[in-house]
């Protein structure tokens, strides 16, 4: 009886072993590349257009990545970090993926974090901005492709200061990280230049109306600044208008509050805002107009933030697997390939990674203008290689706390 | 001063909102006595087919006609095929409520699509009014006058017509109405519709200033439920009264207190609920 059972627990163990073993792929077998998007739920048309941009990568290149074929697993995380950690977990243990490009909203990538080192699968993230993933927390796993939440404020606060001139700055923005963070680079650059921030307002990310807000701007500042996320830049600028402030009062905006992906739904009344960030589909260089043709031609759109994170992660992906020779399978090869990446046919220009992972990359400021009937963000100046500390001491950088809705201070707040 | 004169007509602009949607839940839990969690959805639902009516070149007032027609009708159907199965079983019509939300959030986001999509006003409301010196959007002036339109009809509906006194009699007393001839079973249908087709008309007449997007839906039904809850389950003044309650703690409370901005919106909710459970305008549960 007893040796019965051992004979059945031996079986058992050999095949699960068998099935469930570490997959090492042959060199010749497809690599497999897990997708971390979101499909439904309120973040679902930045998830959209986060897999526009992937599938055409995909497209462009026959599924070939590297003289290897690539398998595409993709996982809807709902913008839900519980479901998140569920789908990474399946995409790693179950499809047995050997990267992934994922996944959205920076609390998403903040749920995955202990789960991304513990299963030591190398992540490349196509949107995530919350500062300390590549700061005061790096994970050894994690390359981004984009930028911080403050990596273009902070060029964009001295911009406001020294060539807008603009003295006083009213500030509204979305209630939660990315809010924060890309509000308090602005802050510091624009203060430290000798502007004054005399107003700032938090609202809720769901809030139903900005009426409330509008309501309250200090009529006696040179402009106002904004940091919205997802549709909420479309009802806030729609609604400034319809205050009658649009034209009184110019508008500064963080680069999500006029993204192409929701620019084509606004109208005129966006005309003249002022933005900063790593990206616009204007950008004049080869690859960015074959980028850009790529997308109008297979999905009737501009691309935007979203669409162009998730292109440029296959691009860090391709790069990364070039210098390996497609060996995926040697991981810390691979690793270092892809912490050590330089991309030179990005639609940004080239670019490459710091020694946390985040690209150091140019920032542009940016000015919505009507092009062939089009909304469209126009380049009016070009910061070049910027990095997440801007041009501040790293060490000295990375010893203050991270940004957040108190810090810096706004000392020169006005009641 | 005109920073309390312009969030007083913000107040009265969002109540005028927030009554669209409550007064159909109002009248549904009134009588029905469901908690009809899908009601965020048929809002959201009507917002996006009147984006789609207007889209088509049509004007504002038949995407309003349009939204009421389609969603009433499919509140019609659910109620039929579903909630009558479910009748008295409140745990099971919260479950039915909240999935039918979800299939409608999926379906919305299929058809189309998770870009938010702005709205504007009709011709004669668009643009901006002075009033008092300030300037504010002619449009939520409308909105308020809608509102107290609506208001009034209900209450012609309620208290005047045969259909009015039927309901009536059954929210009063349901075993009675039925004893009475009170086809009651029809009445539950009609009164689902009516009150899905009040949401669906509140998304289009919401849409405008919210902007029709995903989430819309969730967004907006704590409002309503705060409404109705403050307001008294079932009393359409209540709702009505709720309404602008609501709309001034909002507006203000995010004005004045913006770190407690919800504190000071579920507070006066929580307070009112411990010291009179059935709310402000409440009756006496039969």
């Amino acid at each position: 009886m007893l040796n019965k059972i051992l004979t059945l627990a031996a079986v058992t163990t050999a095949v699960t072993a068998l099935f469930t073993g570490p997959a090492q792929a042959a060199a010749g077998d497809p690599i497999r590349v897990g997708f971390l998007t979101v499909k439904s739920g309120a973040l679902a048309a930045g998830g959209k257009q986060m897999e526009d941009g992937l599938q055409l990568f995909l497209k462009e290149h026959n599924n070939m990545i590297a003289g290897r074929k690539v398998e595409l697993f993709v996982a809807d995380s709902a913008g839900q970090p519980a479901i998140t950690k569920t789908k990474m977990q399946e995409l790693v243990e179950k499809n047995n993926v050997q990267v992934i490009i994922g996944p959205l909203a920076a609390f998403e990538a903040l749920a995955v974090d202990d789960y991304i080192r513990k299963a030591q699968i190398p992540v490349i993230s196509p949107s995530a901005a919350a500062e300390d993933l590549t700061q005061r927390k790096p994970n050894p796993w994690f390359v981004r492709a984009v930028g911080t939440s403050a990596q273009p404020t902070q060029p964009f606060g001295e911009y406001a200061a020294r060539e807008l001139k603009y003295k006083r700055i009213a500030i509204i923005g979305d209630d939660f990280s990315f809010g924060h963070e890309s509000v308090a680079g602005f802050q510091r650059t624009f203060e430290e230049n000798g502007g004054k921030v005399v107003q700032k307002l938090w609202s809720p990310l769901n809030v139903a109306d900005y009426g409330t807000y509008i309501g309250q701007i200090n009529p006696k500042v040179d402009a106002v600044f904004i940091s919205f996320a997802g549709g909420n830049g479309l009802k806030f600028i729609k609604q400034y208008n319809e205050y009658g402030l649009k034209g009184k009062i110019p508008l500064l905006a963080s680069m999500t509050a006029v993204d192409e992906g929701i620019l084509k739904s606004m109208g005129d009344e966006a005309l003249g805002v002022i933005s900063a960030g790593w990206y616009t589909a204007t950008i004049d260089n080869a690859a960015n107009k074959h980028f850009v043709q790529g997308m109008n031609r297979e999905y009737k759109q501009d691309p935007g933030y979203y669409a162009l994170g998730a292109y440029s992660a296959a691009l860090i992906l391709e790069q990364a697997l070039k210098t390996v020779k497609g060996n995926i399978e040697d991981k810390p090869a691979f690793m270092a390939a892809l912490r050590n990446v330089e991309v030179p046919n990005d639609p940004r220009g080239v670019f490459k990674l710091d020694a946390l992972g985040n690209p150091i990359m140019n920032v542009y400021i940016r000015k919505v203008e009507r092009k062939d009937g089009k909304l469209v963000n126009s380049i009016i100046k070009t910061y070049p290689d910027v990095s997440q500390f801007w041009t501040y001491n790293r060490k000295d950088f990375l010893a203050t706390p991270v940004y957040s809705r108190d810090n810096p201070v706004a000392a020169n707040l006005e009641k | 001063m005109s920073f309390w004169l312009i969030q007083s007509l913000n107040s009265l602009a969002l109540g005028g909102v927030l009554f669209t949607l409550a007064a159909g839940f109002s009248l549904i839990f009134g009588l029905m006595r469901i908690a009809n969690l899908s009601h965020g959805a048929y809002f959201m639902l009507g917002a996006y087919v009147g984006l789609s009516v207007i889209t088509h070149g049509h004007g504002f007032f038949v995407a309003l006609l349009a939204a009421g027609l389609a969603v009433g009708a499919l509140g019609a159907v659910v109620e039929r095929l579903i909630l009558r199965r479910l009748a008295g079983n409140s745990l099971g019509q919260v479950l039915a409520t909240l999935g039918i939300a979800f299939i409608i959030a999926d379906f919305s986001l299929w058809v189309w699509g998770g870009d938010p999509q702005p709205v504007d006003a009709p011709a004669f409301l668009a643009g901006s009014t002075q009033l008092f010196g300030l300037v504010f959007p002619l449009y939520r002036v409308g909105v308020v006058g809608f509102a107290i339109l609506l208001a009034i009809s209900l209450w012609l509906l309620l208290d005047k017509t045969r259909l009015g006194m039927m309901i009536r009699a059954s929210v009063d007393d349901m075993q009675m109405a039925r004893g009475i001839g009170i086809a009651a079973s029809r009445l539950f249908t009609i009164v689902f519709c009516l009150g899905t087709a009040l949401a669906g008309i509140g998304g289009v007449i919401a849409a405008p200033i919210l902007s029709v997007y995903p989430g819309m839906d969730s967004d907006m039904l704590p409002l309503a439920l705060v409404v109705v809850i403050l307001g008294g389950l079932g009393s359409l003044a209540g709702a009505f009264i709720g309404s602008f309650v609501i709309g001034f703690i909002y507006s203000f409370g995010q004005a004045l207190f913006p770190d407690l901005a919800y504190i000071i919106l579920f507070l006066p909710m929580v307070v009112i609920l411990a010291l009179r459970p059935r709310g402000l305008f409440g009756r006496i549960a039969a």
